[in-house]
């Protein structure tokens, strides 16, 4: 069965004070129907740059896509048209970002902006799509839902804005969701709320779910598999309970890791908390033709400094790249 | 309810508030060496002593400063602002004969600069190295610099003398006959060279800051969403972004109130408008201290209303000024 969203090496290429640099370089991925994946890794490593990518949200005049291809349900998305585009966005590809306290407009109504993308996709009547925001609002479990319609954004509480956010992402019933960082700025308990209603919000909808965190909870809870991301390239990709098991690149090694185990809190012996030493390398180094990771691996050897490491498929369905794969 | 009552605080608060520019005002007046008896014993050509202290006499003048202060308070509670002997006319009729013409100039002035200054900001806002907005940085840099009496006479130089496309001076033909639109057309092409003097200077504030706001507002995180909910460009920018960059612009131009005013008094003086300001030039050189002092508290009066507009515009603008919670 052909995948609902398929990206072929893309190439995603950012103008900055120094020059051209790569932030997303030859990354593949497959997406299907109703499937959950996640992107996890450190901070500008290119996860949201995907993410806006398929969009065709990135930052006009300095994020441009170089090469490669976005399949959309067998249309492609990086020569479609601007107004093509617009179609699509909101109605069968939407996103949740990072920050519900100013992701709303300020000086509308929750419900207006709800109805805005209904009446946008769906060719609604100002009526019917208010009534429609309200059944949303009460989908995503606001209580008194026919009151707070009417609420502007700052009446209301962080948690409850995110979910006003994904009301307003699932509002044309999506195929597919990009979930950027939806619960980073949020509380943990207000945390597992959010994912315990995209989970049930997906099983109702059968959108496909595209989460972009870098928080291992998150992955564990919400994805089948997971893309790990690094400095532009993908290291390693895999179901995701095989992957947290036996990681096949050494910076998946090194996240997990760094993820404390609940177990280790109540048992006797405690296992020092370790990290990834280093930092990721600077934009301007990520065109080159090395492994990118290598000044923070503890493997590396003369190759990895020379050339940029293939992808190697194991059985399971993972996927590495890393020379060593096979020893991690 | 709520807003009825917050209304109702910020006239009494006004109310206070001119009460005691009035005080001030008066006090102020007193201070200055110089009263009404010199400038009528200068205009009878001179006087002694004894007809100085007759004047004095007549007008009150040798009272103690605050029995001078309370009856003027007191008139003033009347809506008697005194009356002028230079005009020989009560002030509060010299004031509102000429107060409809510097309003005229005033507001439509000021709604022109904000409307003009927003549209420029939104266009060079989306095209930081554009025309327009290369433009708009040249405008604010002349508005800012150049004198409002400076401009106001190259204009007239140029568009009345040069070309004549404009009246020189004053605010209607005499000679004109017609009904109220003939008038009304002949008011405003008396109108078009103040209103650009006297609006320049605001433009150029408003649309540097139009500009400034939109481009911040149009990085925003809600811009971005509105983005991805697949509105169009118009969308975006006049529904989601507009309304936002608004506020500072709204706020910026009710603090100007007063100095729009100060501006016309400029203005009407280089034009030769019949509204306050040159009344007021004229009170001045003649030391006709009433009027003057009506003329300040009108403007004051003028600045305070400007201010309670300001606020109800930026209620209606943005719901969280004053809001439920």
């Amino acid at each position: 069965m052909e995948p609902l969203l398929k990206v072929e090496n893309l190439r995603i290429e950012l103008t900055t004070r120094t020059g051209v640099a790569p932030v997303i370089d030859n990354l593949s991925f497959e997406l299907g129907a109703g499937e959950s994946i996640s992107f996890v890794g450190e901070s500008g490593c290119g996860k949201s740059m995907t993410a806006l990518g398929i969009m065709g949200l990135l930052p006009e005049k300095v994020g441009r896509i170089a090469s490669g291809s976005i399949n959309f349900n067998g249309e492609e998305l990086t020569t479609a048209t601007a107004k093509r585009l617009r179609d699509i966005r909101g109605n069968d590809i939407s996103m949740i970002f990072q920050e519900p306290m100013t992701s709303l407009n300020p000086v509308y109504t929750v419900g207006e902006q709800i109805a805005e993308v209904i009446r946008a996709h769906q060719g609604l009547s100002r009526k019917a799509a208010w009534d429609q925001a309200i059944e949303l609002l009460d989908a995503v479990r606001i209580p008194n839902a026919k009151g707070r319609v009417s609420d502007y954004p700052f009446q209301m509480s962080g948690g409850q804005r995110q979910r006003v956010m994904i009301a307003i992402a699932l509002a044309c019933e999506p195929k597919i969701l990009i979930a950027d960082e939806p619960t980073t700025a949020l509380d943990v308990t207000v945390q597992a709320q959010i994912f315990d209603l995209l989970n049930d919000m997906k099983r109702q909808t059968g959108a496909s779910i595209i989460m972009i965190t870098h928080d291992m909870g998150a992955v564990a809870e919400m994805a089948e598999r997971m893309i790990v991301m690094y400095a532009g390239r993908k290291a390693e990709e895999g179901p995701v309970e095989q992957t947290i098991e036996h990681p096949r690149h050494p910076y998946t090694r090194g996240l997990i890791s760094c993820v404390p185990h609940i177990m280790s809190n109540i048992s006797e012996e405690r296992h020092a908390l370790t990290e990834v030493p280093g930092i990721v390398p600077s934009l301007s180094d990520f065109g080159q033709n090395r492994c990118l990771f290598a000044s923070r691996c503890n493997m590396v050897t003369q190759k990895c400094l020379e050339e940029r490491p293939t992808e190697k498929p194991f059985a399971n369905g993972q996927k590495a790249a890393c020379w060593y794969a096979e020893e991690v | 309810m709520a807003f009825l009552q917050k209304f109702l605080i910020r006239t009494l608060y006004a109310v206070i508030l001119l009460a005691a520019v009035l005080v001030l005002n008066f006090s102020m007046m007193h201070l200055a060496p110089g009263d009404v008896a010199d400038t009528i014993s200068q205009s009878m050509g001179g006087a002694d002593e004894e007809v100085l202290a007759q004047i004095r006499a007549d007008y009150g003048l040798d009272q103690p400063f605050l029995v001078q202060l309370g009856r003027y308070v007191g008139n003033v509670l009347q809506f008697n602002l005194g009356y002028s002997f230079f005009y020989n006319a009560p002030v509060t009729d010299l004031i509102l004969e000429r107060l409809p013409a510097t309003l005229l100039l005033v507001f439509t002035a000021q709604i022109l600069a904000l409307g003009i200054g927003v549209v420029l900001g939104v266009i060079s806002a989306r095209r930081p190295n554009g025309i327009a907005s290369h433009f708009v940085t040249m405008l604010a840099l002349f508005g800012y610099s150049a004198p409002v009496f400076w401009t106001g006479i190259l204009l007239l130089i140029a568009f009345s003398l040069k070309i004549q496309w404009f009246p020189v001076a004053g605010m209607r033909d005499v000679t004109i006959v017609g009904g109220f639109f003939t008038h009304a057309l002949d008011v405003a092409r008396h109108l078009v060279l103040p209103v650009i003097t006297l609006g320049s200077l605001f433009l150029a504030l408003y649309s540097r800051l139009a500009r400034a706001t939109m481009m911040e507002v149009l990085g925003s995180d809600y811009v971005r969403t509105a983005k991805a909910k697949g509105l169009t460009e118009r969308e975006v920018v006049y529904k989601h972004a507009l309304k936002n960059s608004l506020s500072p612009v709204i706020t910026l131009a009710g603090l100007q109130f007063s100095a729009v005013i100060s501006g016309a008094v400029l203005v009407e003086a280089v034009f030769s408008w019949p509204g306050l300001g040159t009344l007021a030039f004229q009170s001045i050189i003649a030391r006709d201290t009433p009027t003057i002092l009506g003329i300040l508290f009108f403007s004051a009066l003028v600045v305070i209303v400007g201010n309670l507009l300001t606020d109800l515009a930026l209620r209606l603008v943005d719901p969280r000024v004053g809001g439920k919670r």
